[in-house]
Formats: C-alpha cells, sequence, structure tokens
C-alpha cells in the first residue's frame, strides 16, 4: 500500500543531511546537488517503502551521488571519497548542523536575493519549483540564481560565529516576503529561525524568532476581506493570536535576561508593547518611545529615525513629532506617509491630505498605495 | 529582489552626432548591422539570464490598435490600426534585480546595442518598478 510522503519530514531532515555530508568534507555545491538528488529519489521511492531511519537513507543515498559525481574523476580521488562516505551503521549523527549550513548560504558576499534563494532550498528543504513560484520568476531563472549562489560559496571558508547577524538579516528579509503563493515564506522563515534557536544559544536569534512571532501573531487582523491594509491602530485585536504572542513574550523576556541587547531584541521589545495594549488608545508609547532610542543608540538609520518620529507624535504630540522629523531626508520611503499622519494628527487636514496623495505616489506596492490614496480622499471630502 | 520593466522606445537624444545610430531607420541598416544588433540583445537577455536576474522579454509588432468596451451587446470599439509613432514601444523586458542601482545597469547595458556601423545606438530604455508586495513589518 502507498503512504503518503509528509513534506514537512523531508523539509526537516534536508538541512541534516547536507550538514552532515559537510561535515565529512564534501565540498558545499557537490553536496547540496546530491541532497537534492536524494530527495528526488525518497519522493519516488518512500510512497512504496518508507525506511525505518529515514535520515540514513537519505545519507547513504546522497553519498552515493557523491561518489557517482566524482566517477570521471581520477580513481584515486574517488577512493579518498569513497572512504569517507562509507554508510554510517547505526544511528546517524545527532549534531546540529543548522548555523553552520546557514552562514554559508547567508555567506555575507551574496546579494540579498541569492542568499534568499540558497536559504530556502539549502536549509529550507524547498525545491527550486516552489521558490521560483513565491518569488514570481521562471524557474531557470531561479536555478541559475541559486547555482550563481552556490558557486560564488564554493571554497569560501565557512562563517563565523561573528556572521550570525548576516544569517539573521536574511531570516529577517525573508519573513517580510510574507505570503505570495503555495509557499508561505513567512511560516518558512519562522520555521527556520525556531530551528536556528532550537540549536545556538544566542539572545539576538531568540529575539528575532519573538519580532516574527509578535508580528505573526496580528497577521489575521492585517488585511480587510478585500485586501485592504489595515493599519496597527484601526485593527481587530480579538483577532491577534494570543497564544503565539504569549509565547513570543516569553522568548523575549529570556533573551532581555541574558543581558546582551541587541536590534532584534529591541524591535520585539517594540512589537511586543504594541502587543499587550488591548486597544490602540491604550499603547503604552512612551516606553515604546525609550525603546526606540535604545535602538538609534544600538543600530541607527534613517528608517529607525523615521519610525521614531512617530514614536515622538504619538508620546510627547504631532508638533514633537514633526519636529523630530525636521532633520530626516524627505526622500526617505514612507517619508511623505509619516508626514502626512502628523499633520492629521495636529490638525492641519488639508496638507496631511496633500502628503498623502503624494505618499501614494511614491508607495512601492499596490496594497499601500490604495491605503494611502483612500486616507487622501477620507481627509479632502472632509 | 524587484521586478522591473524595461522599454524600448528607440528614443535617441545623445551620442556622437556623426553617428547615424537610430536617426537611421533599421530598413536602411546593413543586414549585418540588424543581425549584430538583434543578437546583441539575445546575448543581453542570456547574461541576465545566467545572473539569475531574467524574468521574461518579447518584442512588439509596431502597429497595433485601441480597443474599448462600448455598453453591454455591442461588439468592442476599435481605433487605429496606428502607424508606428515616435511613442513606439519595440520591447519589453521584465528583469528581477537586488536594487535599482542593478535594473540601471541593465538598462545602460542594454542600450549599448549597436546599431549602424556597429556604434552603441544609446537609445533610453524606460525603467519601470513593479509594485511589489506589501512587507509584513512595518513599524
Amino acid at each position: 500500500m502507498k503512504v503518503s510522503l509528509d513534506p514537512a519530514l523531508l523539509r526537516e531532515l534536508t538541512p541534516q543531511v547536507l550538514g552532515i555530508l559537510v561535515r565529512r568534507g564534501v565540498e558545499f555545491a557537490a553536496a547540496e546537488d546530491a541532497v537534492q538528488e536524494a530527495l528526488l529519489e525518497a519522493v519516488r521511492r518512500w510512497p512504496d517503502a518508507l525506511p525505518d531511519d529515514p535520515l540514513a537513507w537519505l545519507v547513504t543515498v546522497a553519498g552515493r551521488k557523491v561518489i557517482d559525481e566524482h566517477r570521471s574523476a581520477s580513481a584515486r580521488t574517488r577512493r579518498e571519497v569513497r572512504d569517507h562516505l562509507e554508510p554510517v551503521r547505526g544511528p546517524a549523527e545527532q549534531t546540529d548542523d543548522t548555523l553552520l549550513l546557514l552562514s554559508r548560504c547567508c555567506h555575507p558576499d551574496l546579494t540579498p536575493g541569492s542568499a534568499i534563494a540558497l536559504t530556502l532550498r539549502a536549509v529550507g528543504g524547498l525545491t527550486t519549483a516552489q521558490i521560483a513560484r513565491a518569488f514570481l520568476v521562471p524557474e531557470a531563472t531561479m536555478a541559475q540564481r541559486i547555482s550563481r549562489a552556490k558557486r560564488s560559496v564554493s571554497g569560501q571558508p565557512f562563517g563565523r560565529p561573528g556572521e550570525v547577524g548576516a544569517v539573521l538579516r536574511v531570516l529577517y528579509l525573508i519573513f517580510n516576503e510574507g505570503f505570495t503563493g503555495e509557499v508561505d515564506l513567512a511560516v518558512e522563515a519562522i520555521r527556520l529561525t525556531r530551528q536556528l534557536a532550537a540549536s545556538t544559544d544566542d539572545p539576538e536569534i531568540a529575539g528575532l524568532l519573538a519580532l516574527m512571532l509578535l508580528h505573526h501573531a496580528r497577521r489575521a487582523a492585517r488585511r480587510t476581506a478585500h485586501d485592504a491594509l489595515v493599519p496597527l491602530a484601526d485593527q481587530d485585536r480579538s483577532l491577534w493570536d494570543t497564544a503565539l504572542i504569549a509565547e513570543a513574550v516569553g522568548i523575549l523576556q529570556g533573551a532581555l535576561a541574558r543581558d546582551a541587547l541587541g536590534e532584534y531584541q529591541v524591535q520585539a521589545a517594540i512589537a511586543a508593547l504594541h502587543d499587550d495594549a488591548a486597544t490602540a488608545e491604550e499603547t503604552d508609547w512612551v516606553q515604546i518611545l525609550e525603546w526606540y532610542d535604545e535602538l538609534v543608540r544600538i543600530a541607527p538609520s534613517p528608517v529607525v529615525l523615521l519610525n521614531r518620529a512617530v514614536a515622538v507624535g504619538s508620546a510627547d504630540g504631532p508638533l514633537a513629532g514633526l519636529k523630530a522629523l525636521e532633520p530626516l531626508d524627505p526622500a526617505l520611503p514612507r517619508y511623505d506617509a509619516v508626514a502626512a499622519w502628523l499633520h492629521e494628527q495636529a490638525g492641519n487636514l488639508t496638507e496631511a491630505a496633500r502628503l498623502y496623495a503624494v505618499a501614494a505616489g511614491r508607495a512601492p506596492n499596490l496594497a499601500e498605495v490604495n491605503h494611502l490614496r483612500r486616507q487622501a480622499a477620507r481627509l479632502s471630502r472632509a | 529582489m524587484a521586478k522591473y520593466l524595461l522599454l524600448k522606445h528607440y528614443n535617441r537624444t545623445s551620442g556622437p552626432d556623426w553617428l547615424p545610430g537610430t536617426n537611421v531607420p533599421m530598413d536602411q541598416w546593413a543586414p549585418e548591422e540588424i543581425t549584430e544588433h538583434v543578437a546583441f540583445m539575445q546575448r543581453w537577455a542570456d547574461e541576465m539570464s545566467e545572473r539569475g536576474e531574467f524574468v521574461d522579454g518579447q518584442a512588439l509588432a509596431p502597429e497595433g490598435a485601441f480597443v474599448r468596451y462600448d455598453g453591454e451587446g455591442k461588439p468592442p470599439v476599435t481605433d487605429g490600426p496606428f502607424p508606428e509613432t515616435k511613442e513606439l514601444i519595440a520591447g519589453w523586458m521584465v528583469i528581477d534585480v537586488d536594487s535599482q542601482e542593478r535594473a540601471y545597469e541593465a538598462a545602460a547595458r542594454l542600450s549599448a546595442a549597436p546599431g549602424k556601423d556597429g556604434q552603441p545606438i544609446h537609445e533610453w530604455i524606460e525603467v519601470r518598478p513593479f509594485y511589489g508586495e506589501a512587507p509584513v513589518v512595518t513599524e
């Protein structure tokens, strides 16, 4: 009888198999190719007979693929490889190689787009076709992007712990891609970050995981049935996932107690304060502003200063917010939208309507364009 | 990554004056100049594909029509066909790249396609960003 194959199982095993091969000295690109081929074989064979130890099965088959690949090389090389790849007897190694693999896939030499694609395939266990569909490009384009990425990281020294930052940035970008089709990239990013947090003890990894969960908890409230954006202040908070928020807050508290503050922990703290308010009016903006000041100290950027201006406007009033906006470059993405909101709060409705319209013209996606147009229309009619 | 539409209009306002470039219609080029021009664009697309940045591209016929709805049960209203005008769109390409800077670099490379006498035509490539998805984290 055929059994149905659990895709989650294959995706969980993918990085483990890859990690074992890489640790045994197989070159990264060759190991990744071999793992992909072994997965294809598993998809063909497992429905008829699921092996007792799926991990050991995959390691053996992938190891054989590596040897096959080396057949064209000299006999000497072949023997050396064979020595390394003799199938293991007994349980496969339990060491978790998640960070090792992620540091390779998120190597700072890669562009973000390449690092994301390679991470989703090599560690996420997604197929090239799934990744291509998620990013709305042809499969051949994605295959090329991945193989280029593999070529550029092959032979690079493996990431040191200092490169955790590069890994976290890539995971954060994957999370922010959200949901565009059959693959839920936000969920995938959470899964990978959970896996990393389980194997590597680092408060910033925990901070990023908490940040993702706190945002994910609001997902059901973020869009209307007609897919229009609902800003935080207007969201139906009864739709928020309180269990997820509680879990995230626990993770964040554990991280903060370690006394090694970083940007993700601070962002998570800000998100937690939003999630903690039963109504928008009860939001503790004074504390949020303190966290923004902390963020400016740790990881200053124009975007952080722009978001801080919103917090200033909410904590100390719109005029203070506009003053905080003054030194910033009006060319910043979403500058006009923030300025429009502050002017609206200050009662300058004509100026606010004008700025919302300007912001709509500059917004980078249709959901925001339409949202900002509605804001402009609302004030123009008033 | 972000997607950009690259539009080829064959509009040209710069480049050496002595270079006929696109001021000379393509039907007055030498056959091998046309071949080389087309081959250049194919190489550009291959290069973009090899980098994992090419999404799609097509050449368009110069003549088209405007079509609109004219009420329930009525046949579509058409206007045209219009001959090739200065608003010509000869072709389009969609690329998926890491930055606007990279999109401009790719467009500029495309603009260097050879024309008459094998000299780069310096045509303006219109670059239009696609709207992407709204990010999850905005605060």
